[in-house]
């Protein structure tokens, strides 16, 4: 019984005390220790992603400035060990040019994060909707939403990304008039989120398939209320849960997937740094320098890992039949 | 049963049809010119005519696909213009059925490049298959037995440091580390199952590591949940309290019971990996099906794409489809209706 809350347990001895689902489940976060750590880590990284580009404007780090003086001998390798770690270069220096890596794992991370928030929120806007809809109508508009939904997901993901990167990269420059960065973020964005709604819509059709039986959606049908209004004003409230913990486990998934396509060198590229273009940059520097790749590598493995453990722990807070023992 | 099977298989040849038409149309029907990707930088308008006609591309797009199709079923040649053909017979490169199509980067026959590296692709991803399952089930099992336990909370956070660490990650380190710095195991390139076994497994070690990395984790999660699921069932007390073993309670009645979800993730998974583990052939340059996908796209070798995607994808929907068909032997209490 460790995890039963001391509001829990005075239920229990005392006086009953009613409780919103929201109270419960701040209590129980309240004592979900990991989820805590995991949630501070997670606003550190999203601050510092936030703050890369003021510090870049004010001039307290810049990760484009070479510094040839820190980078020497064969190969131009970074001076000093663990890749030139110092006080001023905390993660060291990009071997070849000098740059500080610190500077530009952060400033990744700012476009990392970017790209992955918008992936999930374009995931997440199409998959409810697609999902309310489905689930409330029924009939042939849920037959030919759930068929496009299987559709989507028998297509082979990680492939269908590497195989569309080149193409589509090129029709939004010929077509919008964009430089390559933007084209390959906004590329990124659109293929996650559109690859991303199906899995989130499945979610919330089986959520809405089971609310829709219940009692208040037939007092508002009865009252004449509209479709729009059921959808939107009676059946979302009701799936904000659902809504925040895959929000918040397709995140990592998003980073994740961002660093590999740019690892293969078909997403974000360099000198724009991201997390892929980071790592995909260091592969050549795999045996020299590994500092290089171990940085961001590990950064990546935090961030990650702290998204992954708050969804987790959001997951458990939320679900009321989440085994408490 | 058998109506059930030929269902779904039409289902399957349905899908795939629209995959291929989906691909093909965002290829073959987008703005950008395709002949303009099969000439390099030395490119004179006479080339790109000439490759635009070799490969078919002044054609509508609807009849490329058609000849496509054509060409999976009974086979073509190329160049694909009589005219061309008529002028240099020395030149035409059969194809027979099921033929993928020609590659205009690497000037062969798809089939070729996909029968050279079918091979790796499938030695990785079995290897990888059996080593993720024996660690996931087994740590899943493991964990939900002992729930709450220092076991459990050990394998969990594991399980959870094993899903968050990006595979091309672990695949660097691995390949930086114990094989390039430490020389504990060769560097890896595929050697043939057959040719040398000891030597096929020491060179796939690592890849193997690396891919179960993550799926190990992913499956230690998941069987937990249902085992716990399980575990917690009357039927369960039923068994305990009739006498059965206590392994035999575990293996017969909680396992067999969590096998369907974890089943179906399987199936789907290793019908995935068959097509190619991407990240980690690209991590370690082994030249499967997943390293052929990039080093397309990087080529911009439409054809070889539309082709990776093709096989992928019937990978993919064909396990799905034997996942079902196998659900009514693993779990009882399934019917397939006819």
């Amino acid at each position: 019984m460790a995890e039963t809350s001391t509001a829990e347990a005075r239920d229990v001895a005392g006086e009953v005390v009613g409780r919103t689902p929201w109270e419960i489940t701040r209590a129980r976060i309240r004592q979900d220790k990991v989820t805590l750590v995991a949630f501070g880590a997670a606003i550190f990284f999203i601050l510092l992603a936030l703050s890369a580009p003021l510090l870049t404007r004010f001039g307290v780090i810049d990760p484009y400035k070479a510094n040839t003086d820190l980078v020497g001998g064969l190969g131009s390798m970074p001076i000093g060990p663990l890749g030139g770690v110092s006080g001023q270069h905390w993660m060291g220096v990009e071997p070849g040019t000098g740059r500080d890596l610190f500077a530009r794992v952060i400033s990744g991370l700012t476009v990392s994060l970017v790209v992955a928030t918008l992936a999930v929120l374009l995931s997440v806007v199409l998959g409810t909707i697609i999902g309310i809809v489905s689930g409330s109508a029924g009939g042939r508009i849920d037959w030919f939403f759930s068929r496009l939904t299987d559709f989507f997901l028998s297509f082979p993901q990680t492939l269908m990304l590497v195989a569309l990167s080149t193409i589509v990269i090129d029709i939004l420059q010929a077509a919008l008039g964009m430089e390559r960065t933007p084209a390959s973020m906004l590329f990124m964005i659109l293929v996650m989120g559109l690859f991303g709604w199906p899995f989130f819509a499945r979610i919330i059709r089986g959520q809405v398939l089971s609310l829709k039986e219940r009692e208040f959606i037939e007092a508002a049908r009865s009252l004449g209320a509209k479709q729009y209004r059921i959808y939107f004003k009676e059946l979302l409230p009701h799936l904000w849960a659902p809504i925040l913990v895959y929000t918040t486990l397709i995140m990592p998934q998003n980073i994740a997937t961002e660093a590999a396509l740019g690892f293969l060198g078909v997403g974000i590229q360099a000198p724009t740094p991201s997390f892929g273009s980071i790592l995909n940059d260091s592969v050549h520097y795999a045996t020299s320098d590994p500092a290089y790749f171990i940085f961001p590598g590990v950064t990546l493995f935090l961030v990650v890992l702290s998204f992954n453990l708050l969804g987790d722990g959001l997951r458990d807070a939320l679900d009321p039949k989440a085994d408490r023992q | 049963m058998f109506y059930y099977v030929l269902r779904r298989l039409a289902t399957v040849v349905v899908m795939l049809f629209l995959i291929t038409a989906t691909t093909f149309a965002l290829f073959f029907a987008s703005p950008i010119d395709p002949a303009r990707y099969t000439c390099g930088k030395n490119c004179t308008p006479i080339i790109l005519e000439g490759n635009r006609k070799a490969l078919g591309y002044d054609q509508p797009a609807i009849v490329q696909y058609g000849k496509f199709i054509q060409g999976l079923f009974v086979g073509r040649e190329f160049p694909d213009n009589a005219e061309l053909r008529a002028q240099y017979p020395e030149q035409i490169v059969e194809c027979p059925a099921p033929c993928l199509g020609y590659s205009p980067s690497q000037h062969r026959t798809i089939n070729e490049m996909v029968s050279e590296a079918w091979p790796i692709s499938l030695s990785i991803a079995i290897g990888a298959f059996i080593l993720w399952m024996l660690i996931g089930v087994g740590g899943g099992v493991v964990a939900a037995l002992n729930k709450g336990r220092w076991q459990d909370r050990g394998i969990v956070g594991a399980a959870l440091i094993g899903f968050s660490l990006p595979t091309f990650f672990v695949g660097l380190v691995l390949l930086t580390f114990p094989a390039i710095k430490w020389g504990w195991l060769p560097i890896p390139s595929y050697v043939p199952f057959f040719e040398d076994p000891v030597n096929w497994a020491l060179n796939l070690v690592l890849p193997w590591i690396t891919l179960a990395f993550f799926f190990a984790a992913s499956y230690v999660r998941l069987t937990r949940a249902y085992m716990i699921e399980t575990m917690s069932e009357d039927y369960i007390r039923t068994a305990r309290a009739k006498g059965v073993g206590k392994w035999q309670v575990i293996v017969r009645h909680g396992l067999r019971a969590s096998l369907t979800p974890i089943v179906t993730a399987a199936g789907l998974d290793l019908g995935t990996l068959l097509g190619g583990a991407i990240i980690t052939e690209s991590v370690f340059s082994m030249h499967g099906l997943g390293y052929l996908a990039v080093h397309s796209v990087t080529n911009m070798d439409l054809p070889t794409i539309v082709a990776l995607v093709l096989i992928v994808s019937a990978f993919i929907v064909l396990a799905n489809m034997v996942v079902d068909i196998a659900y009514g032997f693993i779990d009882p209490r399934v019917k397939l209706a006819g």
